[in-house]
């Protein structure tokens, strides 16, 4: 067992639907009577109900987690992904004893430091030293440790300058870097990171990334790594598990498993509906479909690559806020975003108008400029830099099949594939200038 | 194989095991309890004028306002005790029991946001919030020896006695108590919200049931039959001993003590106990 870093070993969480708590008391009572003094087990368990959520539960209970077998190496950098409700961040909370599995076990060696949401334990009213002290400490450093760490924490988070201002005062970015520096510098030897890169500057991005290559390269730690950010997984992990409906699906090398993912979970019809329950989103907008439309407003999934796409966003604002950013993400196969586009990146003038109530925006993908393959649309919508709204893995997907019309060499006819993501067709012409 | 399983330095199963107290845990953890007990302290008078002379503030005014209520309208008797001396010893030492208790029994709701993204021993929060309380107390204490003093230099106090040196076991039974109650309330709390509102009333109404505004003798001269129950309160030894020891005169007794002192270990295991099941599967309920 020398090289392992942590096993699961059969772990399965069950939640109770609906009702607050674990339900009425007289349920709590009935249970109580029959796992305690018949010493049977839970009578509200109901064996074999996967957590789907297409189809309505017929039973209040529901299992987030099923019977989940895998082990992980030392030193290896292991990626989670999966749907919205996959049991992701459920495998996470249990590992980091958030909470409790339902039956099954999990055995590990070594420290554990997860980065479920960085910053926890933040107190506004501190400065930036006595946060650090704070944060570190919870995450079961001690002072020493702490003390020792403290230049190295405050240089890659860069807040030298605001170490004795209270944190109140900083803005999200800080906050976060400061949070992903004083666990990045805590060495545990299991190291849990779930969406943390979600906020931030790009600089700080591609820091932490590469923090989090050397933690597993260099030091030989080993990294969960949960992500919604499929390039961001077949970069960094070696190894990649996929979750669905409370199981692995798939356990294999990353671009295998995102290859997989991609290719089976999402929708291929090219137009997904969510009705007001199951829609994604929060307080703020809720995203009720997202279509993707030929020329002529028809739905389709299939095209030419010399024809424009739309996609098409509808989605509910309840409440306008001034720095809400709408857009997707373009993915191909491999999990590598090809690009990401905002309803506000061109000037403020030509931005499509929200409004309070439902809104639908399209946007337009030029003709000849894919290449040949499938691409999936992943909605992606925030308010900027503070928080996401919606961050969500591909959902649905269209083919293109290239058909490039007008130059012999390169057309339907002499069907000739091209290298790269994208096959625009780019103006070429004679340098004039002598 | 059996060897093979101790190697692991985490195991994570659904049930701990019935009577482990966790407190290996805590004790690790003491660094994470110091931060805590800072924060408190320090956060308490952020942004306010005053600043720590709201410690003060509040036992005044509850002091002068008991004199005129107590003392003057109702002429309850304080055993010849001068009056702010009596009063303010009784304050300083139910507002501890007090504040600890309501803000311990809260843990699990009020710090669901930590508790839910981080595992640390969860007996921490309610641990140094009866600390941090502590040192607020001390503060108080000052104020009374400043009294103290006074009424001394006038001469019209019988001095402190052997029996003060019983001080710091009463801090102990009053710690003890304000986190065995904290601690058991908050747990249960997590799944019923009911019992929240019952035990702000609750510790309003048990004030009247402890020798605070009151010395014991009172109670015994007018209502005889009901002294057991205010026996039974395990706070009465506490405020009877403290008067004895500093002030001369209430009723001690050794016995009373010790019934205490059983009650607070009693109480604090089977809070910590309780408290153990429920932290570990708490996220799920709140």
């Amino acid at each position: 067992m020398g090289d392992i870093a942590i096993k699961f070993e059969n772990i399965s969480k069950q939640y109770r639907l609906g009702a607050i708590g674990t339900g009425t008391l007289s349920h709590d009572l009935n249970r109580w009577w029959i796992m305690n003094i018949q010493g049977k087990a839970d009578p509200y368990l109901k064996i074999g109900q996967a957590n789907d959520r297409e189809n309505k539960s017929t039973s209040d209970y529901v299992w987030a987690l099923k019977n989940i077998n895998f082990e992980v190496k030392k030193g290896e950098v292991l990626g989670i992904i999966g749907k919205n409700g996959a049991g992701k961040s459920t495998l996470l909370k249990i590992l980091s004893r958030v909470t409790t599995p339902s039956a099954g076990r999990i055995v590990a060696q070594g420290r554990i430091a997860s980065l479920l949401e960085v910053g926890t334990g933040f107190h506004p009213e501190m400065t930036g030293r006595e946060n650090i002290y704070m944060n570190g400490s919870i995450m079961g450093m001690t002072k020493a440790e702490i003390t020792r760490k403290l230049d190295e924490i405050v240089d890659f988070a860069g807040v030298e300058k605001y170490l004795d201002t209270p944190v109140k005062r900083y803005s999200s970015g800080m906050t976060v870097r400061l949070g992903f520096a004083i666990a990045a510098y805590l060495e545990p030897e299991i190291l849990v990171v779930d969406e943390v890169l979600a906020v931030g500057d790009a600089e700080f991005q591609k820091k932490a990334i590469g923090k989090m290559q050397d933690v597993s390269h260099q030091d030989g730690r080993t990294v969960l790594f949960v992500s919604h950010n499929m390039q961001a997984i077949t970069n960094l992990c070696s190894r990649v598990v996929l979750l669905n409906k409370g199981t692995v699906v798939q356990d294999s090398n990353p671009l295998e498993v995102v290859r997989n993912y991609l290719m089976y979970e999402t929708l291929k019809e090219g137009a997904i509906y969510w009705d007001q329950e199951s829609a994604l989103g929060d307080s703020t907008l809720k995203l009720i479909a997202i279509k993707i439309l030929d020329q002529d407003n028809n739905i389709r999934s299939h095209f030419f690559s010399k024809f424009k796409i739309r996609i098409q966003l509808d989605f509910l604002i309840n409440q306008l806020e001034s720095d809400l950013v709408i857009g997707f993400d373009i993915t191909n196969e491999n999990g590598m975003i090809i690009l990401r586009t905002y309803h506000n990146d061109n000037s403020p003038d030509s931005w499509p108008e929200l409004k309070v109530g439902l809104n639908s925006i399209i946007c337009e993908l030029p003709g000849d400029f894919f290449n040949v393959g499938t691409y999936y649309i992943s909605p992606k919508i925030s308010l900027h830099f503070k928080k996401w709204i919606i961050n969500s893995d591909p959902l649905l997907s269209f083919e293109v099949e290239l058909n490039h019309g007008l130059s012999p060499f390169w057309n339907r006819i002499t069907k000739s594939t091209r290298p790269g993501s994208l096959a625009m067709i780019l103006p070429w012409h004679t340098n004039n200038l002598d | 194989m059996a060897k093979l399983i101790q190697d692991w330095d985490l195991v994570i199963e659904p049930k701990g095991s019935l009577f482990r107290l966790n407190l290996k845990e805590v004790w690790k953890y003491k660094d994470l309890l110091e931060m805590y007990i800072k924060r408190d302290i320090v956060t308490f008078y952020k942004q306010t004028i005053l600043g720590p002379l709201w410690f003060f503030i509040q036992p005044v005014f509850t002091t002068i306002v008991f004199m005129f209520v107590f003392g003057g309208l109702a002429g309850i008797s304080t055993d010849g005790i001068p009056q702010p001396l009596f009063y303010l010893s009784g304050i300083c030492l139910w507002n501890y029991f007090s504040d600890s208790l309501l803000k311990t029994s809260d843990t699990f709701y009020t710090n669901q946001a930590v508790f839910g993204k981080v595992y640390f021993p969860r007996l921490i929060v309610p641990l140094s919030v009866t600390i941090s309380g502590l040192l607020k107390m001390m503060i108080q204490f000052l104020l009374f020896a400043g009294v103290y003093i006074y009424f001394v230099s006038k001469g019209t106090l019988v001095a402190i006695n052997s029996y003060a040196l019983l001080f710091p076991v009463l801090i102990f039974i009053l710690a003890g108590l304000a986190l065995g109650f904290g601690i058991i309330i908050s747990s249960m709390t997590t799944k019923y919200r009911d019992l929240k509102f019952l035990v702000a009333f609750a510790v309003q109404l048990w004030m009247y049931f402890t020798p605070v505004i009151y010395p014991l003798s009172v109670m015994e001269g007018n209502y005889k039959k009901y002294m057991w129950f205010i026996q039974a309160n395990p706070l009465t030894a506490v405020l009877e001993t403290f008067k004895y020891g500093f002030l001369g005169k209430g009723s001690f007794s050794w016995f009373a003590l010790c019934y205490s002192v059983v009650f607070t270990i009693m109480l604090l295991l089977i809070g910590t106990w309780i408290f153990n099941r429920v932290e570990r599967s708490f996220m799920d309920v709140v």
